[in-house]
């Protein structure tokens, strides 16, 4: 996120219905290239006034701490709180509509031009580049959380590393251990 | 082989992960690349990867590699499927979640579960990068490529793209 904290508290002039939802999310989706949040934080937050900073930062905590992209999450908070069941469908599919339809196209390019050594080789080394990008965001998370809770999250990281990565186990058996195990830790090293 | 039997397997499985996405779609890649390579045999782990690369390198959020994971094994309708499976059950659940929110916003067991699964989600992450490095890391110059790319968006500010850009020159130039 960006550190950025304008006193935007005058904010939602209006409330938005169904179809700004709609298109306001669809345009964060187009210009959303390498991170979506800080494109979406700039339109509700400094372009919209849907949202002041603190109530983005407070709906995108939660988001993160619920299952599925967050800016997805964020979408359907956000659609939800100004039109109920209606709104979080519009900025649902605002959100993922139009990127669907670039990814279709992209891959049905390289079904058919995916043999070419060119077109092989480039989206290689994408690949090696988009895997270091996870690392660091695997960094990023890891960091201040190791720095606050070193003695409880280093062992938990490790074995889910080791079990995921390493020993190939399914996903689910692991989550079903490390979460509860993890969350007792937490309980019982709480502050 | 297209049949309703695959579109099943599609939903099964992207419904299974959709309630495990912590942190969303990067959290999953090592199951999905499991099950699409390993259990269900639909791709080889090469393509996984290239798929992989295809949705990062297009706009939008990076949950798109499920859209074409179901693209690749069925089609149009593949993709719908795997989309609304992976997506279904986490919009139900922020959905609910938001509708009660404001109850127990800063409720200190909310913290707890919190604390509790961040760790969890770093490890899943960090399995998902080194899953996708071994695929895509064949020698020297992709290895240091996903190192440069590493370090760069860890310890500066500028926008990702421009390695995505960078590596896809070199690929395309043949130099990978």
């Amino acid at each position: 996120m960006t550190a950025e904290v304008q006193p935007s508290e005058s904010a939602a002039a209006q409330d938005p219905g169904l179809w700004d939802l709609f298109l306001h999310f669809m345009l964060i989706s187009a210009v959303a290239f390498g991170g979506v949040l800080p494109w979406a934080r700039r339109k509700l937050v400094d372009d919209r006034r849907w949202l002041a900073e603190r109530e983005f930062l407070d709906t995108l905590a939660l988001c993160q701490f619920l299952p599925g992209p967050n800016i997805v999450n964020l979408s359907i908070a956000v659609g939800a709180r100004f039109r109920g069941l209606p709104g979080s469908i519009a900025a649902f599919l605002g959100i993922l509509g139009l990127p669907c339809i670039v990814v279709i196209v992209l891959g049905a390019l390289y079904s058919r031009y995916g043999n070419l050594p060119e077109v092989g080789g480039g989206l290689l080394a994408v690949s090696a580049a988009a895997s270091g990008m996870i690392l660091a965001m695997a960094g990023k998370i890891a960091t201040p959380l190791l720095r606050r809770r070193p003695v409880e999250a280093a062992p938990v990281i490790v074995a889910v590393f080791v079990t995921v990565a390493l020993l190939r186990f399914p996903l689910p058996w692991v989550l079903l251990t490390a979460a509860p195990v993890s969350i007792g830790i937490s309980w019982w090293r709480r502050t | 082989m297209k049949g309703s039997g695959v579109l099943t397997a599609l939903a099964v499985n992207f419904l299974i992960l959709s309630l495990m996405a912590f942190g969303g779609a990067n959290a999953v890649i090592p199951e999905m690349q499991r099950q699409a390579v390993e259990v269900q045999h639909w791709m080889t782990g090469t393509q996984f990867a290239a798929l992989f690369a295809i949705a990062q390198a297009a706009p939008g959020p990076n949950v798109m590699v499920v859209t074409l994971v179901g693209w690749q094994v069925a089609g149009v309708l593949g993709a719908i499927v795997a989309t609304a499976a992976m997506m279904g059950p986490s919009w139900a659940v922020t959905f609910a979640v938001f509708r009660v929110w404001d109850k127990f916003k800063y409720q200190p067991w909310c913290m707890t579960i919190q604390n509790g699964l961040a760790p969890v989600t770093v490890g899943f992450v960090a399995s998902s990068a080194f899953l996708l490095a071994r695929d895509a890391d064949h020698d020297a110059i992709t290895f240091v490529l996903t190192a440069a790319t590493a370090a760069v968006a860890y310890w500066t500010r500028i926008n990702p793209l421009w390695a995505f850009a960078v590596a896809a020159a070199l690929g395309v130039a043949g130099v990978v």
